[in-house]
């Protein structure tokens, strides 16, 4: 199966460099990201009590709005150029394929966000207690995001104005994420065990990280097919 | 009698409520070069991407060599070569970058002839270049490498031609000939005169459309 593997490495390497070369839409999710964070003081107030209040479920939302609006460019430029033909046309098995362009896309939205999160902890005045329980939710439940957002992008690759769709196609399956992810965070803060919610989260990434590439292989082929 | 490659039974397409064929009757047989022709909006290109696989809105019957496909799609996809209207070249990436990949989807490009195939189709020297940096015919060149990387059976080529100069098409011509004569098989469509050299089939889609509308529950 070397030749599998070739090609997801193949795959893997492409992504990052397209990703690389355009760079607007590298820094769009992490820009968002702090945008939102640096606003909500501004508009809300920027008392130190009430914002740390709000920051872990803050910080868990902008983190998945950033990955719903980086996600509608996963499969569009492959689409219009005819490069999603030809990954259809391969003998190789597709879900290897969508898998490295999400572990690609993931590492450079979800993980980005993650490593930029406690700079936004800090921003809302988040106590120190939640950062490892900030960054361990966001580890763990970013890449349940990219996964299940790429069966969205998929659905929606063939239509001229996708994006207003996959948020709607995606956003129920992101609230569980949502809930237990931020539901961490706040009992890192309160110092409860959060073995519990990890463990939720993971299983979560277990059951997308099987299901969601064969989903959005179909889905493509339904798209491309249309 | 060559054995038939690629066998069509009976396709039926419609499209927003138009019949683009019905009853259409396709073998294709190692050694023989398929022209499929019609007008603008005929349904060339969809007949071509329904044979290939990629489109699934339609009726009738596959067949490669003989068995039905659905059960030899894998091997199937295993000998074709398509190039489509658009030409899966990225435009961010470069020539070689673009090849390296497509090798790595279809096994049945030569990954060690990249180099070679590129300096035959003119590209010499334009290997690092981002393709969005390259002219509408470079960027056609680059799909059309593939053909001299090709160990596939059968390719099917939904305009090659276009954007390609005189001499560039001649080159592939000669290729396409080399290819049927060791065997292999092209479907293709193309709006410019081929060489009258070269053993043409040709089926019009035009001649299986039906005049009336037809209404499907």
């Amino acid at each position: 199966m070397s030749s599998t593997l070739q090609l997801f490495r193949q795959t893997f390497k492409r992504d990052l460099t397209l990703a690389f070369r355009r760079k607007s839409e590298l820094v769009n999710p992490l820009i968002f990201f702090l945008i939102v964070a640096s606003l909500f003081p501004i508009g809300v107030s920027p008392e130190p009590n009430f914002l740390s209040q709000l920051a872990p479920g803050l910080v868990w939302v902008a983190a998945l709005l950033a990955t719903l609006l980086s996600m509608e460019t996963l499969f569009k430029s492959d689409y219009e150029d005819g490069s999603l033909e030809q990954l259809l046309l391969s003998p190789q098995p597709v879900f290897l394929v969508v898998l490295s362009k999400v572990l690609a896309h993931w590492l450079l939205s979800g993980l980005a966000l993650t490593i930029v999160a406690p700079l936004l902890g800090v921003m809302l005045f988040l106590p120190s207690e939640g950062m490892p329980g900030l960054m361990l939710s966001l580890l763990l439940g970013t890449p349940t995001l990219s996964l299940i957002g790429a069966i969205g992008a998929a659905l929606t690759v063939g239509l001229r104005r996708g994006g207003v769709l996959i948020s709607l196609l995606v956003l129920p399956l992101y609230i569980p994420v949502l809930i237990f992810g931020s539901s961490a965070v706040q009992a890192a803060v309160t110092g409860l065990p959060l073995d519990g919610y990890l463990a939720l989260l993971g299983a979560m990434l277990a059951l997308a990280l099987a299901l969601a590439p064969i989903a959005a292989g179909a889905a493509l082929r339904i798209s491309v097919s249309g | 009698m060559a054995q038939a490659l690629l066998t069509a039974q009976s396709l039926f397409c419609e499209r927003d409520d138009r019949v683009l064929f019905d009853q259409l009757e396709l073998a294709v047989s190692e050694g023989e070069i398929w022209q499929v022709e019609g007008r603008n909006g005929s349904g060339k290109t969809t007949l071509l991407r329904i044979l290939c696989g990629l489109s699934s809105h339609f009726e009738g019957e596959l067949y490669w060599r003989g068995e039905s496909m659905d059960e030899v799609r894998e091997q199937f996809l295993s000998e074709l070569l398509y190039i489509g209207h658009q030409a899966g070249v990225s435009a961010m990436l470069t020539a070689e970058e673009n090849l390296h990949w497509q090798c790595a989807l279809h096994p049945s490009l030569d990954v060690s002839r990249a180099q070679q195939a590129l300096e035959r189709v003119g590209l010499k020297g334009f290997e690092d270049v981002p393709a969005h940096q390259l002219s509408a015919g470079q960027k056609r060149r680059i799909a059309l490498a593939k053909l001299y990387m090709s160990r596939a059976k059968l390719w099917i080529l939904d305009e090659p031609f276009t954007a390609i100069d005189k001499i560039g098409v001649a080159a592939k011509e000669a290729l396409m000939v080399e290819h049927i004569q060791a065997g292999g098989s092209v479907i293709m469509t193309t709006h410019q005169d081929l060489s009258s050299q070269i053993p043409l089939h040709t089926i019009n889609v035009e001649h299986f459309a039906s005049t009336q509308r037809e209404w499907s529950e």
